[in-house]
């Protein structure tokens, strides 16, 4: 069972619905028992990392998924979720993530041209820096739907794959048995729901 | 890079997919959620679903068919229609939504643009405006285009844009229907005015439509059509092939 961790930010019926697509069965919880017993783990997310990362800290179920990722759970961090992983974030003032993969997240902003829209809203093709089991019904230059101002940087031991806008911005992730993906597989139509059953096997 | 988007529109009364021509003769044409499931598969990069029910039954219904929908489409989906408050919002979020689109609603309450953005994120709210030209000036109209605010389009869509539109759908009511091209002028008007994505909508008769309009405005993010894809006159594979030979970047 994997567990859809419900801190109160986003929605997560799309990506309930998505791994039932795939054929897996998935729980929107906040229970930290539930998350204990999972196989796997799925820390969504949009909206404000300050906000967010609050949320997580006052419900206490940042703790418990550090400890499940150190212990070896896979976890994947998508969107907002993806860029909690990294040790802080400078959206509006600097925040503390949850500090598994070394990093930062920093605004796009800073390194796209400038006559290029933000959010970087949209399809975009995904350009492969390093191998990862996630990937593998995928091919390179596959398209997924990416919403986002932010993204990680300092971080290229764990990037897996970059996108280009302008600039490469840094598409997905891995550092051990922890996964980010920048945009979002469940809005990704049959390539994303590809990326999510590889996850559901590993 | 990113692509350039292709989204049909939806417009669901009681349960079943409409379009109106010029905005009035509604005509019932199929299951939204087969539909739905059916651009999907074949290369739509984003749904819209507009309620023009009026009644809470047909309200009811419109987000049983969203939950369906949102079930078997993984694609970004955009709710628009009687979206008047925050509640509004929810309900649809709720139901599988990604984004909401607002239009006389935020004309009643502009403050909503602000208030939803706050609550969902800039990325959330889409401002869809109705446009035609009053006296040679760009003028929004509400209420499904029967009614003249009297307020200027691209002031509008700007101040729209600051209160904390992610994004703006431009339907030009002079082309909508007529099927002779989208509005190349007054998109040009609002991509130059503001810097969040533009989807362009109404007048798409043909593939060369899409391509004029790519060709014409590279800043123009997205072109939204009903009836074109709806009747088969136009295949949105075909299309996204004939982009790529223009040099158009899309998704295949």
């Amino acid at each position: 069972m994997i567990a859809l961790i419900d801190y109160g930010v986003g929605n997560l019926f799309s990506l309930k619905s998505s791994f039932s697509a795939v054929g897996y069965e998935a729980t929107v919880t906040s229970d930290p028992e539930v998350i204990k017993k999972a196989d796997k783990l799925i820390l969504p997310g949009v909206g404000a990392f300050s906000d967010a990362a609050k949320k997580l800290r006052d419900s206490g179920l940042d703790k418990v998924i550090v400890n499940e990722a150190k212990n070896g759970k896979p976890l994947l961090g998508i969107c907002l979720g993806m860029q909690m992983l990294f040790e802080k974030s400078c959206e509006y003032g600097e925040h503390d993530g949850l500090a598994l993969i070394a990093g930062s997240v920093m605004p796009i902003a800073d390194i796209i041209p400038r006559d290029y829209k933000i959010p970087h809203i949209g399809w975009n093709a995904l350009i492969f820096r390093k191998k990862t089991p996630i990937f593998k019904y995928i091919n390179e230059g596959d398209h997924v739907y990416f919403v986002h101002s932010y993204h990680a940087e300092e971080c290229d031991e764990a990037t897996t794959a970059v996108t280009e806008y302008g600039a490469y911005l840094t598409a997905s992730v891995q550092s051990g048995n922890v996964y980010g993906c920048q945009f979002h597989p469940e809005k990704s139509g049959e390539v994303g729901l590809k990326i999510l059953k590889a996850f559901t096997e590993l | 890079m990113i692509t350039k988007r292709i989204i049909p529109c939806l417009d669901v009364r009681d349960g079943q997919v409409v379009k109106g021509v010029n905005f009035t003769g509604l005509r019932e044409i199929a299951s939204p959620v087969d539909l739905a499931d059916y651009y999907s598969r074949a290369g739509a990069d984003e749904l819209v679903f507009y309620d023009i029910t009026a009644s809470a039954e047909g309200r009811r219904l419109f987000t049983d068919i969203l939950t369906e929908t949102a079930k078997k489409v993984f694609i970004p989906l955009t709710v628009g229609g009687g979206i008047n408050s925050e509640q509004d919002f929810d309900r649809v979020l709720k139901c599988g939504a990604d984004k909401v689109s607002v239009n006389s609603g935020a004309i009643k309450d502009p403050s909503l643009i602000g208030r939803a953005a706050k609550l969902y994120g800039d990325q959330c709210v889409v401002l869809s405006v109705d446009i035609k030209r009053v006296d040679g000036v760009f003028t929004v109209f509400s209420k499904g285009g029967r009614l003249n605010t009297g307020i200027e389009a691209i002031d509008w869509i700007k101040r729209g844009v600051d209160s904390g539109a992610g994004e703006i759908v431009v339907n030009s009511i002079d082309t909508d229907g007529v099927k002779g091209g989208f509005d190349i002028e007054l998109l040009s008007a609002v991509c130059d005015a503001v810097s969040v994505p533009v989807i362009a909508s109404g007048g798409a008769g043909g593939y060369d439509d899409f391509i004029k309009l790519f060709k014409a405005l590279p800043k123009v993010d997205a072109g939204l059509a009903a009836s074109v894809f709806h009747f088969g006159e136009i295949n949105i594979k075909e299309l996204k092939k004939m982009m790529k030979e223009n040099g158009i970047e899309v998704r295949i």
